[in-house]
């Protein structure tokens, strides 16, 4: 007796096909609007909306030339750096004690570090500032940072957890049994062997600081920007082709971003 | 001079598990002593107590007569062979051998030196560029050890080395650890759950079960002289009858079976009474089948119930006279034994124990 292979009915053809022409309506839903902002911020027409009269850099120029939008650039800049680095140190510790002891009241800091991952930005963002109108603490860039950092921790935890997981412990004892000290068995054999998760936590928390808005516009002090809001702003006076070729320069960073990452973890990899 | 002393060694885990229950144990300078047992036995515990790796919840660990239960595992001065040889896979195999010496304030030209004297010990000369993904199981494993054995340990730690190896390469490297150890004369605690290691290699082997040591000795005293149903079971294939004592004279004592049959026994190690109800070991390869060669044995009959052909050898189950089960291994000579075949057992008597 053989036992055939299904063979493709008409049905079975049907149901693929239909899943095809899905697969590539949802792609195109969600790509169609990056693409159609990236073409518009090379269109020459002032409209800012098709159709396109030909090829232009006019708008980036001017993009450069706008001291506001350089600035808000530049704090968006600083603060993704800051709050980056921040939640990477704070996040690395968290998940190396979550994984490598155990101490009481464990669990309890381990839902507590992932709730900022589960609550609604708006609500993050109202009760950080009625915390701190508790403390008489005005709105600041330090407002922001901290933030920032709270919201990305949890990120830069998971993915050091899971690297710290899947790395078996006997690579750090053979190293105590070799002699070296905890200290010195953390830089030399733990944290290269976390590394990758270390970057990719980073580059995370930088991309979700970078494009953070709603938790932004509850924190930020009045005059200070950062690139989304100020695109925030922008939009209620009118769609400018300006706007367009913002777009394209965030989704060029937020995209090129985890990528060289990715790459420099491969290569890294590899190298050793 | 001992090595290692173990006094009334505990280590109890949270929930009343008891791991390791009290254990005595002399390791001599030297020697090459095999912790056995199945897993859950407590073996692995005692080995990481000695290492540092776990903290002894009661009793004394010494190592060259100083007590280090206070002393962290970097100051031990112990090398640790592990199960997935664990070796540091973002550095190179040089960077990997000259880690110890590193902490060790070993001068550069000295660590060179060194570290091309052991990988020519494992005989791996001139793999120091590479990087441990590189290279194979095996060679990953001597790597390991000549890692573990560059920084002139005290003691060598063996945890299970051999278990992630497949058959043919486990038997070269069982031989070849064995080998280094005796010509540095390191002393060395191994950890296994594979009594063909356990008596290929050791020159002490204690055999662990629930936290405690069942027996300890040469490999060939544990093997032929076990003391309790659990080594016996453990360490080959034995047979267990239940008999009756009929008579005892000298070193000679004789016990009779279900059926009534007699079977002599000859086991100084134990003082018995005539009408005690004792069990007799016997191994299987012990218990020759229509040998009829030694004229002092004892002959059982039985019927064979069933058959392992292995090749050179084959398995039989042979029920006997009185019902009880009995296995025995004997080399094929001409033609396999069927089943139904009646058979009639030789046993010496020096190969009965009494439990």
């Amino acid at each position: 007796m053989t036992a055939a292979a299904p063979s493709p009915t008409r049905e079975g053809a049907f149901g693929w096909a239909l899943l095809r022409v899905c697969s590539i309506a949802v792609y195109i839903f969600m790509f169609a609007p990056i693409v159609v902002v990236i073409l518009l911020a090379f269109n020459s027409s002032r409209s800012g909306a098709f159709p396109m009269e030909g090829f232009s850099l006019q708008w980036f120029g001017k993009l450069f030339a706008n001291d506001s939008i350089v600035e808000a650039f530049k704090t968006s800049l600083i603060l993704a750096a800051t709050s980056s680095a921040l939640a990477t140190i704070i996040g690395v510790m968290a998940a190396l004690a979550l994984v490598r002891y155990s101490f009481r009241g464990k669990e309890g800091i381990q839902t507590f570090l992932s709730l900022p991952l589960l609550m609604p930005e708006v609500v993050m963002g109202v009760a950080l500032l009625m915390f701190l109108k508790f403390l008489s603490m005005p709105r600041s860039f330090a407002v922001l940072l901290l933030g920032h950092t709270v919201l990305s921790l949890p990120y830069v935890v998971l993915l050091v957890q899971a690297r710290l997981v899947g790395l078996r412990s006997s690579y750090e004892e053979a190293a105590w049994t070799l002699g070296a000290n905890r200290i010195q068995t953390f830089f030399e054999v733990t944290l290269p062997l976390i590394s990758p998760a270390i970057v990719g936590g980073f580059l995370f928390a930088a991309t979700l600081s970078f494009d953070n808005i709603t938790a932004t516009l509850f924190w930020k002090k009045p005059g200070i920007e950062t690139v989304p809001t100020k695109i925030f702003a922008m939009l209620r006076t009118s769609v400018s082709p300006e706007i367009n070729a913002l777009g394209a320069v965030m989704i060029v960073i937020t995209i090129l971003l985890p990528l060289i990452g990715g790459y420099m973890v491969r290569r890294f990899a590899k190298a050793r | 001079m001992s090595s290692v002393e173990l006094k009334a060694v505990e280590k109890h885990f949270a929930g009343g598990i008891i791991a390791v229950d009290a254990i005595d144990l002399d390791v001599p300078d030297g020697a090459f002593v095999t912790l056995l047992g199945p897993s859950g036995c407590g073996k692995t515990t005692t080995l990481r107590m000695v290492a540092g790796l776990e903290h002894p919840t009661g009793g004394e660990i010494l190592i060259k007569g100083k007590r280090v239960n206070e002393t962290p595992i970097h100051q031990r001065n112990l090398g640790m062979v592990f199960q997935n040889y664990a070796l540091f896979p973002h550095k190179s195999i040089f960077d990997n051998v000259a880690f110890g010496l590193k902490y060790r304030g070993v001068g550069k030209a000295d660590i060179a030196v060194r570290v091309r004297r052991a990988l020519d010990i494992v005989r791996l000369p001139g793999v120091e560029q590479r990087f441990p993904t590189q290279l194979s199981g095996g060679q990953q494993q001597r790597i390991a050890l000549a890692r573990a054995l560059v920084i002139e340990p005290d003691v060598l730690l063996l945890d299970e080395p051999l278990s992630a190896l497949d058959a043919n390469l486990r038997e070269e490297m069982r031989s070849e650890i064995k080998a280094i150890q005796r010509r540095i004369g390191v002393t060395a605690i191994f950890v296994t759950h594979d009594q063909g290691e356990a008596l290929a290699m050791s020159d002490l082997v204690v055999v662990m079960n629930k936290g405690k040591i069942e027996q300890r000795g040469a490999p060939a005293e544990v093997y032929e002289h076990p003391r309790s149903e659990f080594v016996a079971n453990f360490l080959g294939n034995a047979n267990f009858l239940p008999a009756t004592v009929v008579a005892v004279a000298g070193g000679g004592i004789s016990v009779a079976l279900a059926d009534g049959s007699q079977l002599a026994v000859a086991d100084a190690a134990r003082t018995v009474q005539a009408g005690e109800k004792v069990n007799v070991v016997v191994r299987a390869e012990k218990i020759e089948l229509d040998g009829g060669g030694l004229s002092h044995a004892s002959v059982l009959k039985g019927t064979i119930s069933a058959v392992d052909y292995l090749g050179s050898t084959a398995r039989y189950d042979v029920t006997l006279a009185g019902g009880e089960k009995v296995t025995t291994l004997a080399t094929i000579r001409d033609g396999a034994r069927r089943v139904g075949d009646q058979v009639n057992l030789s046993i010496a008597p020096e190969h009965c124990r009494i439990l």
